[in-house]
């Protein structure tokens, strides 16, 4: 070009087809414009074949009574509510199996994460045999065995499993002692709640004075002190008013306590055995991400085996932990719309099944749910984004 | 201490302790070596007690293994005359019994060439690819489905069993496989139009369940095509697995892409390589041959996903066995097919996901 300029004066330009912006220009266009008229072909088909159908458009039956009773409800609901109502109480099913299945599934993947490395054969073993067989076993398979070949064989109510004198398992669910809370029992949560306030200023305080002057303080212990000790402190204060409602076989059926349906009880099952076996390679590989020297270098420098573990090797593994894990969350509550084939009143089952057979409106619908599990999944990897990030290496 | 001088001509060394030597040795180092770990040991111990024989007695040394009906099942343990009653349609679905061979002629056709992949040995192995993408689709949907050459219609609502099972999951996996290049391409795209609608895409499929989108393609298909066409239940179900496969696909490819040091792509454009010559001929080998073991364990992940599809009323695998444990003639034998089709997806998954396991050692060449 710049030979060019000197002779000719005006640069020589290449063909506008061979600049490189343009053509990206024309590209994008170009593809923008295919998928638009994709989305119009497809916008019309639709509504040219709702129209023969006699299919409604709009979100106009979220007002209309649905007219269908639900197995399960954690808000009230009755056949004369509306679809909304449907909705949310659905919803709230599915966000109870998620948040249940979350927690029992961490707890049990982190317990065959580190049994896996034990320095016991057996137990290591062991875990490993868990890991291989759940994981490669599909999460449908495993629901379907917990709910029809173990759940559905249990004995009638009359006949029911006893646990601890006040747990019963049986054919209809499981059956739980329900606290009932009494005038008074507040002071319990306050004095948990002060509690917890002043934990988080003592381990600031703590924090602070070991930075400055190098004297460590036993937080850990000091905090479950206070968070045990305060509450027990109140409820001896007040003279705990709480009782338990226990369930009572009465005729051919428990009475009071709460109940779990069995449909519950198998899916929450089924999903925190079949995530804890990932979750449980998602530990190991995090532990043993962080290198052995830094144990060596923790105990050159004077500290025991359990400061090493706490201040050295967990807040290091944590950081590889995190995203995969957030990752098992997001399978968990994503995989917990399979309680649709075991009639579990979630989401899909309730919402995109008897509601969508019910209106004929399969677009609205299906548009809802999808998008309840996208805000679902964008919220939850928003969160661990964010905790991620309070976690990442600061690099200095 | 004496003043035990050494010399050269001691006496041999002692042998080290009994304790810390043969198996004895072994259990104190690995089994008991501390209090905390004897406890563990005992309770493992206990857990294999528990679990280990019960299951044993009940599928081997009591089980039925011979008859025809039910009335063959009389011990405690578990009646395999009713896998071995059902295995046919297990396997074939509701395929008419003189089709049969059809698909096990097409099920050797699949193998063989899959064997000349997976043996190091056998040369060809492009060819080979390109006839399982290209080739070999377009064999078995004439041999599957036949109205072609002689052969018998056989309706997609009769395919079933594991048959189907594989269907879903290798269609839906190779048909994904390049929209899941274009996508990840696409999201590593520069014009931002491009990269929106690709981000888009991926996010979407990868932020719902499957059996969303399964419900999705059941339902909301039919409204999408021209009045009067009518899209085949199978055809549904294969078009979601394979947009939701093809977005999990590019994520693993965007991994593999991104793995390819950038002298590379500055190497290429060195020569004057077009920006589709440097893909196809620099880029996309090295990147693909790098997340073959990613694709492999999204494959395993769709294999055991597959079984969704018996939620939109498809018969696979385990929806043959759910309908043939609610015969009436065969009540009560649920457990059974369970701990059968869990045997054989285990079979499946784990020998893949070993294979996988073998190509990351060998793939992973030097760093």
């Amino acid at each position: 070009m710049a030979v060019s300029s000197d002779v000719g004066g005006a640069p020589a330009r290449a063909s506008i087809w061979n600049d490189p912006r343009v053509r990206a220009v024309v590209f994008q266009v170009l593809v923008l414009g295919g998928i638009v008229l994709f989305g119009v072909y497809i916008v019309n088909n639709t509504l040219v074949n709702m129209e023969s159908r006699g299919i409604s458009s709009g979100f106009d039956f979220m007002g209309r009574t649905a007219g269908f009773d639900i197995g399960m409800t954690l808000i009230p609901y009755d056949e004369a509510s509306s679809y909304g109502r449907a909705f949310f109480v659905s919803l709230l099913n599915t966000l109870l199996v998620a948040a249940i299945g979350i927690v029992v599934t961490t707890i049990l993947g982190f317990v065959i994460g580190i049994a896996r490395l034990s320095s016991n054969w057996l137990v290591s073993k062991l875990a490993e045999v868990y890991i291989e067989i759940i994981r490669n076993i599909p999460l449908l398979l495993q629901i379907f065995f917990w709910y029809f070949a173990v759940l559905r064989t249990l004995p009638s109510p009359r006949q029911s499993i006893e646990l601890a004198g006040s747990f019963f398992l049986n054919l209809r669910g499981l059956f739980v002692p329900k606290p009932v809370l009494e005038p008074g029992f507040s002071a319990i949560p306050i004095a948990l709640l002060i509690g917890m306030v002043a934990v988080v200023f003592i381990a600031r305080w703590a924090k602070r004075r070991r930075e400055a002057t190098g004297q460590p303080f036993h937080t850990v212990v000091v905090s479950i002190g206070i968070l045990i000790g305060l509450p027990l402190l109140a409820g001896l204060v007040t003279g705990f008013t709480m009782s338990w409602d226990y369930p009572v076989l009465k005729g051919f059926n428990f009475r009071g306590g709460m109940t779990l349906i069995p449909e519950l009880v198998a899916l929450v099952i089924a999903l925190s055995i079949y995530t804890a076996a990932f979750i449980a390679e998602v530990v190991r590989s995090g532990i043993q991400a962080v290198s052995h020297g830094q144990t060596e270098a923790a105990g050159s420098l004077g500290l025991r085996p359990g400061p090493t573990l706490r201040l050295v090797i967990i807040p290091q593994a944590l950081r590889v932990i995190i995203p995969p894990l957030t990752n098992q969350y997001l399978n968990l509550t994503k995989n917990s719309s399979l309680a649709a084939a075991i009639a579990y009143p979630d989401l899909v089952l309730v919402f995109a099944g008897t509601a969508l057979m019910q209106t004929g409106q399969a677009v609205e619908i299906i548009a809802i749910t999808m998008a309840v599990y996208l805000t679902i999944s964008l919220v939850i990897s928003a969160v661990m984004n964010w905790y991620n990030n309070k976690m990442a290496l600061v690099e200095r | 201490m004496t003043d035990a001088t050494p010399t050269m001509d001691q006496s041999s060394d002692l042998p080290p302790p009994a304790s810390t030597v043969g198996v004895v040795g072994w259990m104190l180092q690995n089994l008991f070596s501390t209090w905390y770990n004897t406890v563990l040991t005992v309770l493992g111990v206990w857990i294999v007690w528990v679990v280990v024989p019960p299951f044993v007695t009940w599928a081997f040394l009591e089980a039925n293994w011979t008859g025809t009906t039910r009335e063959a099942c009389t011990g405690e343990g578990a009646c395999w005359v009713f896998i071995k009653e059902w295995i046919g349609q297990f396997i074939y679905g509701r395929y008419p019994i003189e089709e049969r061979w059809r698909i096990n002629f097409g099920a050797v056709i699949l193998v063989l060439s899959v064997a000349t992949l997976v043996i190091p040995r056998f040369p060809y192995k492009l060819w080979t690819s390109v006839f399982l993408l290209l080739g070999y689709p377009i064999i078995a949907f004439f041999l599957f489905s036949g109205d072609a050459f002689g052969l018998e219609w056989v309706e997609t609502s009769a395919w079933g069993g594991l048959f189907l099972t594989l269907v879903i999951a290798v269609i839906g996996c190779v048909l994904a496989l390049p929209i899941g290049v274009v996508l990840a391409l696409g999201r590593r795209s520069d014009m931002p139009v491009v990269r929106a609608i690709c981000v888009a895409f991926i996010e979407l499929w990868r932020g719902v369940p499957l059996i969303t989108v399964l419900f999705m393609a059941s339902v909301m298909f039919p409204l999408f095509v021209p009045e009067g066409l009518t899209i085949d239940k199978l055809l549904r179900a294969l078009i979601g697995v394979m947009l939701f496969q093809a977005a999990y696909l590019a994520e693993v490819i965007r991994g593999g892409l991104q793995a390819i040091p950038r002298g590379q792509y500055e190497g290429a454009q060195a020569l004057g390589l077009n920006y589709s010559k440097m893909m196809v001929l620099i880029i996309l080998p090295q990147a693909l041959k790098l997340v073959i073991p990613g694709i492999v364990n999204s494959f395993i992940a769709l294999l055991k996903d597959t079984t969704l599809v018996l939620i939109i009323g498809l018969f696979d695998f385990l929806g043959m066995i759910q309908s043939a444990g609610t015969n009436p003639d065969w009540l009560g034998f649920a457990v059974e097919g369970y701990v059968f089709a869990a045997f054989v997806f285990w079979m499946m998954c784990f020998s893949i996901s070993r294979y996988s396991q073998h190509l990351e050692r060998k793939l992973h060449t030097g760093h």
